[in-house]
């Protein structure tokens, strides 16, 4: 399965097939949304599937986007979104938000935190 | 490390690691790559989408038979700003297209840096329709390369038909410094525009 994922030819292999099909996430997760696993959560994954543990162990000890765990594992971005979506349900994941789109004071804070950010390196 | 919303139980909804993105868009050649590498802490990664040969999203393409699917790659890279602040830069690919890439990209985006080359001004257009079509603030970045001809910015402004509102600034997509430069003009241009927006009593942009 793995092996074949590596495979240069990335999508010519079926990709969904990890996903037994399924190309609806349960969940949208944004591109830029980031996801942590702890110790306990990259054990568990363990349990749930050679894929799902490989995006756990991305997920370990640093924050990923959902953009990098597709690009770490070289699954399709589609693939990695139903894989991502199924382990914050199953509590193998645990999801930040992305950059809050509501609220004029909040959206505000965040571009003045980037900004401040920006200036900073 | 990295760990602000570090949680040891594992499963509650994390304690908000945020982040924000902004897109970088123009033709093929023009410094996107080139853009988002000088500034990010990684190396700029390639994520990929399926899509059909005509260019139409696709999630399954068992849903399509006889359809050829080919996939569509758009790379990224990253700024840890704080331990519990990211930003990220995507790349889009050029092509139109691939509309369904640039409205995943764009979603939620806190705006966008359009590339020029000067001697293939055309292929900006198709982004800054698009941009303006979907209400993202943005500016322009007038890529400079070596030997390309060297016009005044009025002129280029002129030639691409972008309002006096929008910021354009010069760079050179290889120096850190100058890329720099383009992001905070993004996201000062994103302020204001937020501002200006609620002042005048707009909801708030969903992106
Ligand atoms: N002289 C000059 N060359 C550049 C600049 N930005 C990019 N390049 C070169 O142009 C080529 C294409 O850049 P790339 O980033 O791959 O373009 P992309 O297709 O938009 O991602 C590369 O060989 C870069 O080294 C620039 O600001 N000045
Ligand atoms: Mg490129």
């Amino acid at each position: 399965m793995d092996q074949r994922r590596v495979d240069p030819r990335g999508a010519l292999v079926r990709p969904y097939a990890v996903t037994r099909g399924r190309t609806e996430p349960r969940q949208d997760i944004a591109l830029e949304a980031v996801l942590t696993a702890s110790p306990t959560q990259v054990a568990e994954s363990r349990f749930a599937g050679h894929d799902k543990h490989r995006i756990a162990t991305v997920c370990e000890g640093r924050a990923q986007s959902l953009a990098e765990i597709a690009a770490y594992t070289r699954m399709p971005l589609g693939v990695a979104r139903v894989l991502v979506a199924d382990m914050v349900t199953e509590s193998l994941l645990t999801l930040h938000t992305a950059a809050p789109a509501e609220g004029f004071e909040e959206r505000m804070e965040l571009l003045g935190r980037v900004l401040s950010g920006l200036r900073r390196l | 490390m990295d760990f602000a919303g570090y949680d040891p139980a594992g499963g509650r909804p994390g304690r908000g690691i945020v982040s924000a993105k902004i897109v970088v868009a123009g033709g093929f050649g023009v410094g996107k790559t080139t853009l988002v590498g000088a500034i990010s802490e990684i190396t700029p990664l390639t994520t990929e989408a399926l899509m059909t040969a005509a260019g139409v999203g696709i999630d399954d393409p068992s849903k399509v038979p006889g359809k050829e699917t080919t996939t569509v790659a758009m790379d990224f890279g990253r700024i840890t700003m704080a331990q519990d602040l990211i930003l990220y830069l995507f790349g889009t690919p050029g092509q139109t297209r691939f509309w369904f890439m640039w409205d995943e990209i764009i979603r939620g985006a806190v705006g966008a840096a359009v590339l020029v080359d000067t001697r293939r001004i055309t292929d900006a257009f198709a982004p800054l329709d698009y941009f303006e079509n979907r209400n993202l603030p943005y500016v322009v970045a007038l890529n400079r390369f070596d030997g390309a001809p060297q016009y005044e910015a009025e002129e280029v402004r002129e030639a691409l038909a972008i309002s006096s509102q929008v910021p354009l600034v010069m760079t050179d997509a290889r120096h850190r410094d100058s890329v720099k430069q383009v992001l905070v003009t993004v996201v000062e241009h994103a302020m204001l525009r937020l501002q200006s927006e609620h002042g005048r009593g707009f909801p708030t942009p969903v992106g």
